[in-house]
């Protein structure tokens, strides 16, 4: 699997109130709330993305409050995956949980610029900048975690595991 | 080489004699959380996934805390959802309004969760229970979904940062300093993934509503729990509150920790941490030329009875100054009662302040105290990001109650002399 995009370049410590603000909590409506996707910093996102855009960011992305409705929004804008130097740790769970793909990389998360563009492997975990032609390596997920990926969520996986035995 | 605290109760949970720092692991859990925001999205993917029951009816808690009573149709619509799920599996420890409190302030009171327990929340601040000396954390609706199905989650098995603790507190601080003071001093994710273990001879001296607030934002240094050890402070708060019978852990003398810091009480002075990190912690001292708009006091970091206490005996007979807003909001019902009874609530009414009943509402921005733009508030909830309490241009200021109560005595912010 992978996706190709623009890059849309955020600083450290992004928060999941930037990420999808708690005054449009008031619905579990994936498609509604995806109107506000990442509207306190970047107000003009939701008009600029494109399927399978890419967002790349510094330390501890997604930070704060464990809403699954942040990884969510950020999927159902159809961005193809998130890069950052690291994930806070709620984030990293729910985006695997509900099958966001991220990944972590430093050297791509500092040297990518806002507006490149980049093709991303999630099966190898190459990151090509074809803007600047370098290519980067993120860390792999362990198997554990590729196995949840690869069932396409956790329940799915849960339930996968139950058919199995 | 030894377990931590935090890896021996998981350890007892995935049934292993042993586990270390980075290993996968399956835990059984003692309790699965979820509030009328995240437990919708549950609900969803739980009912999506064919799961046809609970895993056990008493192990599942359900809040509704966050838009309660309902802020508008849609906050409703949610709470509905969240009722008739708890109703149809017979979840037994279902929070509705006039039973509800702040989650984190209610499950300890009302003994739902105990020392040695195996906690997921969906909900960041789950991390609160370590205080009564339980592995608890984090998740989210997929996760509590999971567990609600399965009674069990996974987990990488955290390493630690040994926190050794000594001295006494000022009586004008109070836990929130501590912890406002740690996250300034290792970071927003200073502790990213690991356990915050607090331990040493000064922890004697911290109550269980000190600890409370310490572990509520662990989360803030990025952590995936907050602990402390049990004692006597612990065994008193448990005795005739614990619904299951309490298991007490405690770390190896050979525990292996990635680091110690020492943290000496005696030298922690009322701290705020300003926009837009709870990083970000200055001296109260030194910001006397911050003019605030509107004071919260509550939340599930501070709307226990201690901070009701410690707001009631700094504005007792006072006024809040002209032209502030001061929004008091006990984090339960039984708080609540205790305020009315003990006469702290016509104190409250008579200083000039509002309190409403338990709610997480001004914390995220919800309702009851949102910010307009420009406008700034010192509260004392758990985080300060932009917008986090209303407009993108609005600015929070995180502190203690007796920060915050003074600071509504002046309209600017107020190191408390006199408690």
């Amino acid at each position: 699997m992978n996706t190709e995009g623009k890059v849309f370049k955020y600083p450290d410590n992004v928060d999941t109130d930037v990420i999808i603000p708690a005054r449009y909590l008031n619905t579990p409506d994936a498609n509604e709330l995806a109107l506000h996707c990442m509207e306190d910093i970047d107000k003009d996102f939701v008009k600029n993305v494109s399927e399978g855009d890419v967002m790349v960011a510094g330390w501890n992305f997604g930070c704060g409050s464990s809403r699954e409705h942040a990884p969510l929004v950020i999927k159902t804008c159809k961005t193809g995956c998130v890069i950052a130097k690291s994930f806070a740790r709620i984030f990293y769970r729910n985006a695997i949980n509900i099958g966001l793909p991220i990944l972590e990389c430093e050297e791509a998360a500092e040297e990518i610029n806002a507006g490149d563009k980049v093709n991303v492997d999630f099966d190898t975990g190459i990151i090509k900048n074809l803007t600047t032609g370098k290519e980067y390596k993120a860390q792999p997920f362990p198997p554990f975690i590729q196995n949840i990926i690869k069932c396409g969520g956790l329940l799915k996986s849960l339930k996968e595991g139950e058919n199995n035995g | 080489m030894g377990m931590t605290m935090t890896q021996k109760i998981l350890a007892a949970h995935a049934g292993l004699d042993k586990v270390e720092a980075g290993q996968l692991i399956s835990a059984d859990l003692d309790i699965v959380l979820g509030n009328d925001i995240t437990t919708p999205v549950a609900v969803n993917e739980f009912n999506k996934a064919g799961f046809n029951s609970v895993f056990d009816k008493d192990r599942v808690a359900i809040v509704l805390d966050h838009f309660v009573p309902n802020k508008d149709i849609k906050a409703a619509e949610q709470s509905k959802t969240c009722r008739e799920f708890a109703c149809s599996h017979c979840v037994s420890h279902f929070y509705d309004v006039g039973k509800m409190g702040i989650e984190h302030a209610l499950l300890p009171e009302q003994g739902v969760v105990t020392a040695g327990d195996c906690i997921i929340g969906a909900d960041s601040h789950t991390c609160t229970y370590g205080a009564l000396g339980a592995f608890s954390t984090g998740v989210g609706s997929t996760d509590m979904a999971a567990g609600m199905a399965t009674g069990k989650a996974w987990f990488k098995v955290p390493s630690a940062i040994k926190f050794n603790i000594t001295g006494k507190l000022p009586k004008n601080c109070s836990g929130k300093d501590v912890i406002l003071t740690i996250i300034g001093m290792i970071g927003v994710d200073g502790a990213l993934y690991k356990s915050m273990e607090f331990t040493g001879d000064g922890v004697k001296n911290l109550s269980m509503d000190d600890r409370l607030c310490i572990c509520n934002m662990a989360i803030e240094a990025g952590a995936k729990n907050g602990i402390f050890p049990v004692d006597e402070i612990t065994k008193e708060y448990l005795s005739g509150r614990s619904e299951r019978e309490p298991k007490f852990f405690e770390a190896d003398a050979d525990a292996e920790y990635e680091k110690t810091i020492d943290i000496n009480l005696s030298e922690i002075v009322p701290v705020v941490a300003c926009p837009h990190l709870p990083e970000n912690t200055r001296p109260a001292s030194e910001l006397s030329d911050i003019k605030v708009d509107q004071v919260v006091i509550g939340s599930c970091t501070n709307g226990r009875l201690e901070d009701m206490e410690a707001a009631y005996n700094i504005l007792n007979g006072k006024k809040v100054a002209d032209g502030i807003r001061c929004i008091i909001i006990p984090g339960t019902m039984q708080i609540l009662r205790e305020c009315v009874e003990r006469g702290w609530y016509i104190a409250f009414i008579d200083a000039g302040a509002v309190v409403s009943t338990p709610t997480c509402g001004p914390c995220l921005g919800g309702y009851m105290g949102i910010l307009a733009s420009g406008e700034r508030c010192i509260a004392t909830t758990n985080r300060n990001f932009v917008g986090r309490m209303g407009h993108v241009d609005s600015e929070v200021y995180l502190a203690s109650p007796h920060t915050a109560a003074a600071t509504a005595l002046t309209g600017y912010i107020t190191e408390c002399k006199e408690v």
